[in-house]
Parts: C-alpha cells; sequence; structure tokens
C-alpha cells in the first residue's frame, strides 16, 4: 500500500481486504432446511452470503463469523461450526 | 486599504474567517467561544457571508461536518471550548489522520470537573497530539491576523492538516479591543480559493483513512509529524506573508522579547503574554536582566527558535496553564525533553499558573522572577513543578 496524505485511495478497497481469516467459528447452512427468505444475506454485516444457483453460500473470504446469520434465521438452517487449526 | 474597529475580540475572529471566505461554517454554542459563531450566523443571515451555516446537535458533529464538507472540497470553519473540544476529539484526531485542512478556533476554556468557564489551557492543551497545527494568540489583533494565516496553512499542499487558534476564552474574546481589518482584495489576493488535491466526487469514488494494517501504520502517522516539522518553513512563510501585508509582526513561531543578555526567561503562551511584557518591562528598568519568548505556533514544536533565543540564559521559568496529571506542565516537558543533554542547559522551572482563569498580575510575575534566581542561586533543579499561588490552607 502506498503511503498517500490522508489514505485517500480508490474506492472499494475493502474488496482487497480478506477479513474472513478473523473468523474462529463459521455458519454452515442446511439446504433442505433453507426456506430462501433472504434475511440472513439482509442481516449479514460483512455482505457475506451470496446467492449462487437459487442456493444461499457463505463467501468465507469476508464471514468475520459472527452468527447474526444464525441467530436471525427462521428456520434454524445455520450452524455455526467451530474453525479448526 | 486597512479599517480601524473597535470590535470584541470574538467579532474579530469572525470578521478574520469570513475574510477567507469558508464555503461551511458548524456551529454549536458552548461559552466562551459562541459569540463567534453567532457574529458568522448574523453575516450570512445579514448576506455578508455566502457560506452554508450548518447547525448541529453536538460538539462531535459539528467536528463531522467539517470533516465531511472538508472532504467534498469545502473550505470549513468551526469554534468550540472546553468539553466541546473534548467532544471533538475522536473527529478530530480522525481529521488529522485523513488530512483535511479546516480551521478551528479552540477559545480556552478550563475543563470540568469542578465545573469553570473561566480561561486556562488544559482543553486545547489535551488536543496536542492530535495532530492539529496550533497556535496560541496573546491580542485579538493577533487573533485576526493568524486565522486569515490559518486557512493557507491547513490547505499549503504540502501540509493539509487542521489548523487550530487557540485564543483565550473572555479575556481576549468578551474584551473590546482596536483591531485593523484588511480590505477584501487584499485578503483574496492572499489566500485563493481552497484547491483540495482530493475530494469526494461520487464520479470517481474515494476512501478517505482507509484500512492501514501494522505493515504501514507507523508510516502513515510518521508522515503527519513530517508533514508538521518540515512544514515550519513553510508555515514561517506564511506568517511572514501575512505581517507583509498587515503591516504588523508578531514574530515567527516565537516572539523572543528582551531575551538578548536575559540572564531569566520566561515562556508563555495566549492573553498573558501581554501581561507578562509589561512584567519585563518594568523589571529590565529596575534592572533585572529578565525576557520573555512567547510561543505562536505550539505545534509544530518551535525548540531550533526557543533553544536559539535562551543561549546564554541561566534559568527559563515556563508557564504551564495546563497540566498533566500525575506528571508535569506540558510546554515545561516539551522543553526539557529539547534541551536535554545540552552543555549549555539552562535549569527550566514549570511554573503551573491560572488555572480556572486564576490571576496572573504584573506583581505575580515579579515574585516568579525572584523565585527564578533564587532557584537559580541554590543551583539546585526543582524535583517538581511550582503551583503559583496555591492556597495550602485550602488542603486541609
Amino acid at each position: 500500500m502506498k503511503i498517500t496524505p490522508g489514505a485517500v485511495v480508490k474506492g472499494g478497497t475493502s474488496l482487497d481486504y480478506k477479513t474472513g481469516n478473523w473468523r474462529d467459528q463459521r455458519p454452515v447452512i442446511d439446504q433442505e432446511s433453507c426456506k430462501k427468505c433472504g434475511i440472513c444475506r439482509d442481516v449479514c454485516p460483512d455482505d457475506a452470503v451470496k446467492v449462487k444457483d437459487e442456493q444461499y453460500e457463505i463467501d468465507s473470504d469476508f464471514c468475520k463469523g459472527c452468527g447474526i446469520c444464525a441467530h436471525e434465521c427462521t428456520a434454524d438452517a445455520i450452524n455455526m461450526i467451530p474453525e479448526e487449526k | 486599504m486597512k479599517e480601524v474597529r473597535v470590535v470584541e475580540g470574538s467579532e474579530a475572529v469572525a470578521l478574520a474567517v469570513k475574510a477567507c471566505r469558508p464555503h461551511v461554517v458548524s456551529a454549536f454554542p458552548i461559552s466562551p467561544q459562541t459569540h463567534i459563531v453567532e457574529s458568522l450566523a448574523r453575516m450570512v443571515a445579514d448576506g455578508e457571508l455566502s457560506a452554508e451555516y450548518i447547525r448541529t446537535e453536538s460538539e462531535f458533529s459539528a467536528a463531522s461536518v467539517l470533516a465531511g464538507a472538508s472532504a467534498a472540497g469545502s473550505r470549513s470553519y468551526t469554534a468550540s471550548s472546553s468539553q466541546g473540544l473534548l467532544l471533538m476529539t475522536e473527529v478530530l484526531y480522525a481529521s488529522a489522520g485523513m488530512r483535511l485542512p479546516f480551521v478551528i478556533t479552540g477559545v480556552n476554556r478550563s475543563i470540568s470537573a469542578p465545573i469553570n468557564i473561566q480561561v486556562d489551557h488544559q482543553d486545547t492543551m489535551s488536543l496536542r497530539d492530535a495532530g492539529l497545527i496550533q497556535f496560541y494568540v496573546e491580542s485579538s489583533q493577533e487573533a485576526y491576523d493568524i486565522h486569515l494565516a490559518a486557512f493557507k496553512i491547513a490547505e499549503d499542499p504540502a501540509i493539509m492538516l487542521p489548523v487550530m487558534v487557540c485564543m483565550d476564552g473572555w479575556v481576549l474574546t468578551h474584551s473590546y479591543e482596536r483591531v485593523e481589518l484588511l480590505d477584501q482584495e487584499t485578503v483574496d489576493q492572499f489566500l485563493p480559493g481552497f484547491q483540495p488535491q482530493n475530494y469526494l466526487d461520487p464520479a470517481d469514488p474515494k476512501t478517505w483513512g482507509s484500512y492501514a494494517e501494522a505493515d504501514v501504520l507507523m508510516e502513515f502517522k510518521y508522515a503527519i509529524h513530517q508533514a508538521m516539522t518540515a512544514g515550519k518553513p513553510r508555515i514561517r512563510e506564511i506568517l511572514a506573508e501575512v505581517a507583509t501585508i498587515t503591516g504588523r509582526d508578531h514574530g515567527g513561531l516565537i516572539e523572543a522579547y528582551r531575551t538578548d543578555d536575559a540572564d531569566v526567561v520566561l515562556v508563555a503562551m495566549g492573553s498573558v503574554v501581554g501581561t507578562i511584557k509589561d512584567a519585563v518591562d518594568a523589571l529590565r528598568h529596575g534592572g533585572k536582566k529578565v525576557g520573555l519568548i512567547k510561543i505562536r505556533c505550539y505545534r509544530p514544536f518551535p525548540h531550533t527558535e526557543i533553544l536559539e533565543a535562551v543561549r546564554g540564559t541561566r534559568v527559563v521559568a515556563v508557564m504551564d496553564a495546563n497540566f498533566s496529571m500525575g506528571s508535569e506542565g506540558a510546554v515545561g516537558l516539551d522543553l526539557k525533553a529539547k534541551l536535554y543533554g545540552r552543555p549549555d542547559a539552562p535549569i527550566v522551572i514549570d511554573y503551573i499558573a491560572g488555572l480556572g482563569g486564576r490571576e496572573i498580575n504584573i506583581n505575580t510575575i515579579g515574585k516568579l522572577v525572584e523565585r527564578a534566581e533564587e532557584v537559580y542561586r541554590s543551583g539546585r533543579i526543582l524535583p517538581e513543578p511550582e503551583w503559583v499561588d496555591l492556597n495550602p490552607a485550602l488542603l486541609g
């Protein structure tokens, strides 16, 4: 990173910082129970829930493991699993 | 063409700010600063100043408005005091880090508790580490002149830092003094419009103060320090330009007053300097070799100038209107750090004086000089600062 006055850089730099490695637990979605309501995606503070081929998936590059998605899931379809070394 | 008016110190500041044509003024009231932003509100309402005047719900917001406006490329200004400045602290640190060149007047007032609205320097001193350039002024005229310089210094491409002009509450802000004003054309020539290198633009999105991990954060912080210290010659030049257009030279980063052959040199900032000058004159008349250093620019700290001015001096007596609890006064600490290890270093006495508006008059200064001479004769360095006129009876 270049030392610019005021740390002024082009927008969107958060995409360059893979904050997923801060995580000590990860959400696992049970696709059979998932009702595809989208609440997990709406509440994720890191925009780390993505929809791919009509399935909800976690972007592990950016998921910090906060567990809000699991807490808010109305179908109890998300479990938080400890990350192992 | 110059105009002479008798105005309140606050009005003098507002007139200087108006002449600098700010785009944005944010405001939240707190004594003794309020008259400044009230005057600016009146100027905007009367159509004398074309600026966006934004009333906020707290000082935190007033500072945040400045940060946002400045990042958007606007010349921006506010003023505050005491608790208000403390509430701005987080934003002011961030603004220095984001290199946002706004100007803020820090009208000095004591900090609660106990609650007190009189002048001392604890409030602005608490911001000395934030990365703001700080000036302290002696008179309303100097406040007017320095505010003209402040925007130009802040916006200099090599500096790009917020500038805080510190001015004693009540003593200066609420006193009426003769103040000479510059005409608008002269100010416009001296201070052209703000030309930001970066500004917020939806067509070209940028991030200010982006995330910086341990591998680069020290370099960002060092760059702020470097902008300040390497900016000293530019600050001196801009102050000299103001001296030229106003015909008034208040000094550079410091003013050395009768220090040439002085045995005792006092060091002070703010309105007390005027009192000390009178005391120095009286003491000189009585045969004592006494001088004064007025620190005008406190951050960056003008140690080169001070060391030059105290060469050959026996005792340097610092007047600190602030205190770092559990340690000493800030200016004394700064000065001792720079004198340490020099073979010719004078003895330094750190006087803590004037907290909460306690009077410092000519007799006080006379006593402090006598005490300084006594310390010199004893040859012993005082282990602790001396609290001037402390009343032991009240301490039980």
